[in-house]
C-alpha cells in the first residue's frame, strides 16, 4: 500500500478497498518498524491521525470527500500545529506547543489529509544535511551512512522510505530541492508568496517558501494545489487565484524552449551527476523540447549574496527567542542579560549561532553598506538575469540541483563554507522569488540524483507539466531503496 | 575580512549569545571563512543598481481596523516559562 | 524660570510619541483599551510568537497621513517599515517595527507663539509609524519584574522636530501646540497620564556662536508639560555646569525623576546601541497615492490657527478670546453652537462662554464636554438678554441656577420672577419714590454733584429688586432728576 500514488490511494479509499483508518494504521506501523534507523519523525501523532482518519472515512462515506481526503502526510516540524509540539529542530523550542495552526496546516486539515506526525529538519531550517537538528541526524534511506540533504531531511527521508506518501517542506535556499535530489524524490518550491507563511517558523522571511516533496510530479501537484492560495494573515501572500496545477499535466510539451545556463554547467558538478542531467536533457529533447544555451552571469554570486541576506534576516527573526514568553529558558539567571545570553547560548546549536553572528555582523554599524546593502543590489542583478532570460523567449530553465550525490555524515560538518556550496544551484531561485523544482534523473553508483527546473513567476503548472511528461517517459522516480521497497 | 576572537565576543554580546570560551576560537575561524566567501560581493559592479529587499513587486495590503482577537491569555501563558498574576516574569529590570 | 547663563545657548529637539486612537493594534487585531488586565490584549502576533506575521492597520496609516497634512509636511508616496533591534523584555520580537530611511511623513513645521507674542517656526523633520512596546511592572516583586504586553503593538507616530528649539519654554509651547493639533484631528486622545502623548527631549548646550552642536543627551518619557520644562531646564543647567567645570558631556539616555526634578543616566541603556535597522521583510512598501492623500486633505478638520483667525474675523473677537475659544475643538464647537442658536451678539456669547462658563467649569474641574449647561441652554439664556427680558446682572443669577440644574433659562426666569421691568410707568414710580425720600441728595445732585447719579441708580434698582431695565432706568432717572 505504501507504494501507491496519491491518485491510487484516493481511488482505493473511494472504492472502499481500504479505509483511511487502515491506511493510517499501515503507515503508523511502518514508522514504528523503520523510523528508528532513519529518525525522520520527531513527533508521531498517532492519536490525532486516527481521529482525522475516522473523520475522513465519515466524509468519504457521506460522499463529501475531495481527492486528498483520508490521505496521510507528514508535516515538516517548522509548521505550527495546535496542541502538538513544534520544535523546528531546536532545543529552543523543545517544549513549544503552539496555540495556533499554520495556514497550510489548516488548509491540509480542511482538505481531509491525515497528519501522521512532525518531521525532522535542520535546526531552524539552517543546514544542507539535517545534521544540525537537536533531534539528531536523519539517515538517507538509500544509504544510511549518508545524509538525506537538508534542511527538509526528515520530509524526504520519510517519503523515500515510505513512511508517508507525501510531506510538506520549506525551501529558503534549496531545502526542498537539494534533499529531494539526494533521495530520488520530486520536490517543488513555488513562487514566493504563493503559499502562506503564516504559522511557518521564519528563517529568512524574504526567501522562505513552503512546498512539497513527493514521489511524483503528479502527487506534488495535487498537494501543492491544496496548500496554495492567498492568505490575508500574510502581508507577502499574493492576491491572485491559484492556477489549476493538476488538469494540465497531460499536455504535450512539444515546442517548449528550455534554457541551459552555461554557468550551471561549468566546473563544479560531479561527472556522474553531469551525465545524468545530460541524459535528462536528451530525454526531454526526444519529447520535443527545444534547448538553448543562456547566460545568468551573476549566478556565481548567489551563494555570497544568500549568506548575507539569509543570516541577516535570520539574526532578526531569531531575536524573539529570549526565554521570556515561551521556549527554552536558562535556569537561575540572576540578571536580564544573563537570562538572554544563557537561554540563547543553550537553546541554539552551533550552526544557528554562526548564522546569527554573521547576520548580526553584516547588519551592524559600519558594515551594513558593504555587506547587506551590496548583497541587496547583487540580488537585484541576479533577479534581472532571470527576467532577461524569460523575456527572451525562455519558458523554463534547466540545470543540476546538487553538485553531487548524498555525502557521508560528518563530511562537511567542520567546514561551513564547503557545506554552504551545496546550495550553489538552488539559491538563485529563492533570491529571485521564482518557482523551482527538482526531479529524479537516475543514479550514480546506486545513489539517486536529480535535475532542477526553474520557471518564471507563477509558472508552477508549466513546470509540473514538464516534470510529469518527463516522468511518463522515465522510471527513475519509481525506484525504491531496496530495504523499503516491500 | 577576518574576525578576531574579540570581535566574535562583541558580536555574540550584541546578539545575546553566551559562548563557551573554547567556542570562540573556532567561531572566529569559521566566521572569517564565511566572510571571506561573502567578500566576493565587493567585486560586483552595483553602481546605479537599486537594492532589492523583496522578490515581490507588490505594495503593502491594509487590514480593516477591527478587533479580531479575543483574550486567550491562559492559553498563551500555558507555554510560558514563568508567569505571575498574568505577567511574564524576568529577573529584575533596572532602568 | 531659570535663565540660560550669558554666553550659552541650548539646542533642543523633541521626539514625541503619539498613540493613534485606532480600535485595534497596528499589526494585529488586538484591542488597545487602556487599563485592561495584564496581557489580556496580547495576541500571538503581539507576543512575538514563532511564525506570526504583521498586517498593517488601514486606520493607522490614515491617521499618520492626517497628521502630516496638518503640519504642512510631505507624505511619502512610498514608505518602508524597518526593524530596529534591541533586547528588552517589553519588546517581544527583539525588534521594534518602525520606519527608518523612508518615513511616511517628512519635512513639516509648526509655528509656535513665544511669550512676547512673536511667532517662531519649528521644523518637523519627520513623523514615522511604529509599534509601541509593552510595559515592565516593578511593584510587588522582589527579584523579578513583570512584563505586560497589552501596550505592545499599539500604533504610534513618532514626531521628530528639528533642533530648532532654544529654551524650555519654547519646548513647552511646541508640545502644547502639537498636543492641541493631534487632539483636534482626533488621531490621539492626548492623555498624557496614560502615556498617549509622550516626549523625549534631546538637549545639548554650546557657547553662543559656536559652529557645531554640543554632545546631546536624550531624556526619556517625560509625561507632562511641566516635567518637560523642568527636565530640560535641569539638563541645560547640568550640562553647562559639567562643561564649565572642565568636564565633557556623554551622549547618553537619561531618565527624569519628577520627585527630585533631576535627570540621571539610564543603566539599561549603557550599551552603545547598534540597532541594526533593515527593511522588514514581512511587510511591503506602503504606498500613498495622490488621490488618497487628496481625499484625506479634503476631510481635514479646521485647525486651531485657522479657526482662531476666522473667529477674530467673523465674530469680531479679540485675539485673546479667539485663542481661548479655539483652544479645543469641542470648546470652539460649543461656542459656535451658542452663537448660532442664540442669535445674540457674538462678542456677548464669547464673554459668557470664555469667562462665566469656563470659570464655572474650572471650579467644578470639568471639561467643556461635561458642561452641566448645554450650548442650547446657554443660548436660551443669551436670547433673553438679547431681547431684554433680563439684564446682564439678572443673567448672572439665571446662570447660577442653570449650573445648579434648576432648568432652562425661561423656567428659571419665570419661577424666580426675574423678568426685567420694562414698563416705564413702573420704573418712573420707583424713581419718584427714591427722589421723594432723598431730598438732600437731589438738591446736591442738582447743584452739580454729578457723581451722585450712581447713588440714585443703585437706590432705584434696589427698589425694583434689580429688575429694572438698566437702559430705561438710566434714561428716565436722568429726566426726572433734571426736574
Amino acid at each position: 500500500m505504501h507504494k501507491l500514488s496519491i491518485a491510487e490511494l484516493a481511488a482505493g479509499l473511494r472504492e472502499k478497498r481500504f479505509s483511511s483508518r487502515e491506511l493510517t494504521q499501515a503507515y503508523l506501523k511502518r514508522i514504528d518498524s523503520f523510523d528508528g534507523a532513519i529518525n525522520s519523525y520527531v513527533t508521531v501523532t498517532a492519536e490525532r491521525a486516527l481521529k482525522q482518519a475516522d473523520a475522513a472515512d465519515a466524509r468519504i462515506a457521506a460522499g463529501d470527500a475531495g481527492l486528498l481526503t483520508g490521505i496521510p502526510l507528514g508535516q515538516k516540524d517548522i509548521f505550527c500545529t495546535t496542541g502538538v509540539r513544534t520544535a523546528c529542530g531546536s532545543q529552543m523550542l523543545d517544549k513549544f506547543i503552539a496555540p495556533y495552526d499554520a495556514t497550510i496546516v489548516e488548509k491540509l486539515d480542511a482538505a481531509g489529509m491525515v497528519m501522521l506526525g512532525k518531521l525532522n529538519m535542520d535546526e531552524f531550517a539552517m543546514g544542507s544535511s539535517n545534521e544540525t537538528s537537536f533531534y539528531g541526524p536523519v539517515s538517507n534511506p538509500w544509504d544510511k551512512t549518508r545524509v538525506p540533504g537538508g534542511s527538509s531531511g526528515g520530509s524526504v527521508a520519510a517519503v523515500a522510505a515510505g513512511l508517508c506518501p507525501v510531506a510538506t517542506a520549506t525551501d529558503t535556499g534549496g531545502s526542498i530541492r537539494q534533499p529531494a535530489a539526494l533521495t530520488n524524490l520530486t520536490g517543488i518550491k513555488p513562487t514566493y508568496g504563493r503559499v502562506s507563511r503564516y504559522g511557518m517558523i521564519a528563517f529568512a522571511s524574504s526567501l522562505d517558501q513552503a512546498g512539497v516533496v513527493a514521489r511524483s510530479a503528479e502527487d506534488a501537484a495535487q498537494v501543492l494545489q491544496a496548500m496554495s492560495g492567498f492568505d490575508a494573515k500574510d502581508s507577502t501572500s499574493v492576491e491572485r487565484p491559484v492556477d489549476d496545477l493538476v488538469s494540465g499535466l497531460g499536455q504535450s510539451i512539444k515546442g517548449l524552449t528550455i534554457g541551459l545556463p552555461k554557468e550551471y554547467f561549468a566546473d563544479g558538478m560531479a561527472p556522474g551527476v553531469r551525465a545524468r542531467v545530460e541524459e535528462a536533457i536528451a530525454t526531454l529533447t526526444r519529447l520535443g523540447v527545444n534547448f538553448r544555451e543562456i547566460s545568468l552571469p551573476n549566478s556565481p554570486l548567489s551563494v555570497p549574496t544568500y549568506y548575507v541576506v539569509a543570516p541577516a534576516e535570520a539574526s532578526s527573526n531569531l531575536a524573539r527567542f529570549d526565554g521570556v514568553r515561551y521556549g527554552h529558558r536558562a535556569e537561575g539567571a540572576k540578571s536580564l542579560e544573563e537570562l538572554y545570553k544563557r537561554s540563547r547560548g543553550e537553546g541554539f546549536g552551533a550552526e544557528v549561532q554562526r548564522r546569527i553572528m554573521i547576520g548580526t555582523y553584516v547588519l551592524s554599524h559600519g558594515y551594513y553598506d558593504a555587506y547587506y546593502l551590496q548583497a541587496q543590489k547583487v540580488r537585484r542583478l541576479i533577479y534581472d538575469d532571470f527576467k532577461r532570460a524569460f523575456a527572451d523567449g525562455i519558458d523554463l530553465i534547466l540545470g543540476p540541483t546538487a553538485t553531487d550525490v548524498a555525502f557521508k555524515f560528518g563530511q562537511n560538518s567542520d567546514d561551513p563554507v564547503a557545506m554552504y556550496l551545496n546550495d550553489i544551484y538552488t539559491i538563485a531561485a529563492n533570491l529571485a522569488g521564482i518557482p523551482a523544482m527538482s526531479l529524479p534523473c537516475g543514479f550514480v553508483d546506486g545513489l539517486p540524483t536529480g535535475f532542477q527546473l526553474m520557471g518564471n513567476f507563477f509558472s508552477e503548472a508549466r513546470m509540473l507539466n514538464v516534470a510529469h511528461q518527463y516522468q511518463q517517459a522515465t522510471d527513475f522516480h519509481t525506484q525504491w531503496p531496496t530495504e523499503y521497497a516491500s | 575580512m577576518s574576525l578576531s576572537p574579540e570581535q566574535v565576543r562583541q558580536v555574540a554580546h550584541l546578539a545575546r549569545l553566551q559562548l563557551n570560551p573554547e567556542q570562540v576560537e573556532p567561531y572566529a575561524r569559521q566566521l572569517t571563512d564565511i566572510l571571506g566567501m561573502v567578500d566576493r560581493l565587493s567585486a560586483a559592479d552595483t553602481a546605479g543598481v537599486s537594492p532589492m529587499a523583496h522578490p515581490l513587486d507588490m505594495v503593502q495590503r491594509l487590514r480593516p481596523d477591527v478587533i479580531s482577537e479575543a483574550d486567550r491569555r491562559d492559553d498563551y501563558q500555558a507555554i510560558a516559562p514563568e508567569t505571575q498574576d498574568g505577567l511574564y516574569l524576568v529577573p529584575k529590570v533596572i532602568e | 524660570m531659570s535663565r540660560i547663563p550669558e554666553g550659552w545657548e541650548a539646542v533642543i529637539g523633541l521626539e514625541v510619541h503619539c498613540q493613534l486612537s485606532t480600535q485595534s493594534k497596528i499589526f494585529s487585531g488586538s484591542a488597545i483599551a487602556y487599563g485592561a488586565e495584564p496581557n489580556t490584549q496580547a495576541s500571538p502576533i503581539d507576543l512575538g510568537m514563532p511564525g506570526m506575521l504583521p498586517v498593517l492597520n488601514v486606520d493607522a496609516v490614515k491617521k499618520a497621513v492626517t497628521f502630516g497634512l496638518s503640519v504642512g509636511a510631505k507624505i511619502a508616496p512610498r514608505s518602508v517599515f524597518a526593524r530596529k533591534h534591541y533586547f528588552y523584555p517589553d519588546l517581544p520580537k527583539g525588534y521594534q517595527i518602525s520606519q527608518y530611511e523612508l518615513p511616511i511623513v517628512f519635512e513639516g513645521h509648526l509655528d509656535i507663539e513665544l511669550e512676547d507674542g512673536a511667532s517662531k517656526r519649528i521644523g518637523i523633520t519627520r513623523a514615522h509609524l511604529e509599534e509601541d512596546a509593552g510595559k515592565s511592572v516593578h511593584e510587588g516583586f522582589q527579584k523579578s519584574s513583570g512584563i505586560d504586553l497589552n501596550r505592545a503593538g499599539t500604533p504610534l507616530i513618532e514626531i521628530v522636530s528639528e533642533p530648532d528649539i532654544r529654551t524650555a519654554a519654547e519646548a513647552v509651547a511646541y508640545l502644547k501646540k502639537l498636543h492641541q493639533i493631534v487632539v483636534y484631528l482626533g488621531i490621539c486622545d492626548g492623555n498624557m497620564q496614560e502615556g498617549s502623548f509622550r516626549c523625549d527631549a534631546n538637549v545639548s548646550v554650546r557657547k553662543v556662536g559656536a559652529p557645531k552642536f554640543g554632545t546631546r543627551t536624550e531624556t526619556k518619557n517625560v509625561n507632562s508639560f511641566r516635567y518637560v520644562e523642568k527636565a530640560i531646564e535641569y539638563e541645560i543647567e547640568r550640562q553647562i555646569e559639567v562643561i564649565e567645570a572642565g568636564g565633557t558631556i556623554r551622549q547618553e539616555t537619561r531618565l527624569f525623576n519628577p520627585d527630585t526634578g533631576e535627570t540621571r543616566a539610564m543603566r539599561s541603556k549603557e550599551d552603545a546601541n547598534d540597532y541594526r535597522y533593515f527593511p522588514d521583510p514581512d511587510l511591503l512598501p506602503v504606498v500613498c497615492t495622490p488621490e488618497y492623500i487628496d481625499a484625506i486633505r479634503g476631510s481635514l478638520p479646521e485647525l486651531p490657527d485657522a479657526k482662531r483667525a476666522r473667529f477674530e474675523k467673523d465674530f469680531g473677537l479679540s485675539d485673546y478670546d479667539a485663542k481661548t475659544l479655539t483652544s479645543s475643538r469641542e470648546l470652539a464647537a460649543y461656542y459656535e453652537a451658542v452663537v448660532a442658536a442664540s442669535g445674540a451678539e457674538a462678542k456677548l456669547c464669547a464673554n459668557w462662554v470664555a469667562t462665566d462658563l469656563l470659570g464655572a467649569l474650572n471650579k467644578l474641574s470639568k471639561d467643556i464636554t461635561e458642561s452641566p449647561i448645554s450650548a442650547d441652554a446657554l443660548a436660551g439664556m443669551l436670547k433673553r438678554i438679547a431681547d431684554k427680558t433680563i439684564s446682564g446682572k439678572l443673567a448672572k443669577d439665571v446662570f447660577e441656577a442653570m449650573l445648579n440644574g434648576e432648568g432652562s433659562a425661561d423656567d428659571i426666569i419665570k419661577a424666580k420672577g426675574l423678568v426685567q421691568i420694562t414698563d416705564e410707568s413702573a420704573i418712573i414710580a420707583a424713581i419718584d419714590d427714591v427722589i421723594a425720600r432723598n431730598p438732600q441728595q437731589v438738591a446736591d445732585y442738582r447743584s452739580g454733584k454729578d457723581k451722585l447719579f450712581g447713588f440714585f441708580v443703585g437706590q432705584a434698582m434696589k427698589a425694583t429688586q434689580g429688575k429694572a431695565n438698566p437702559d430705561a432706568l438710566n434714561r428716565l432717572l436722568k429726566e426726572r432728576l433734571a426736574g
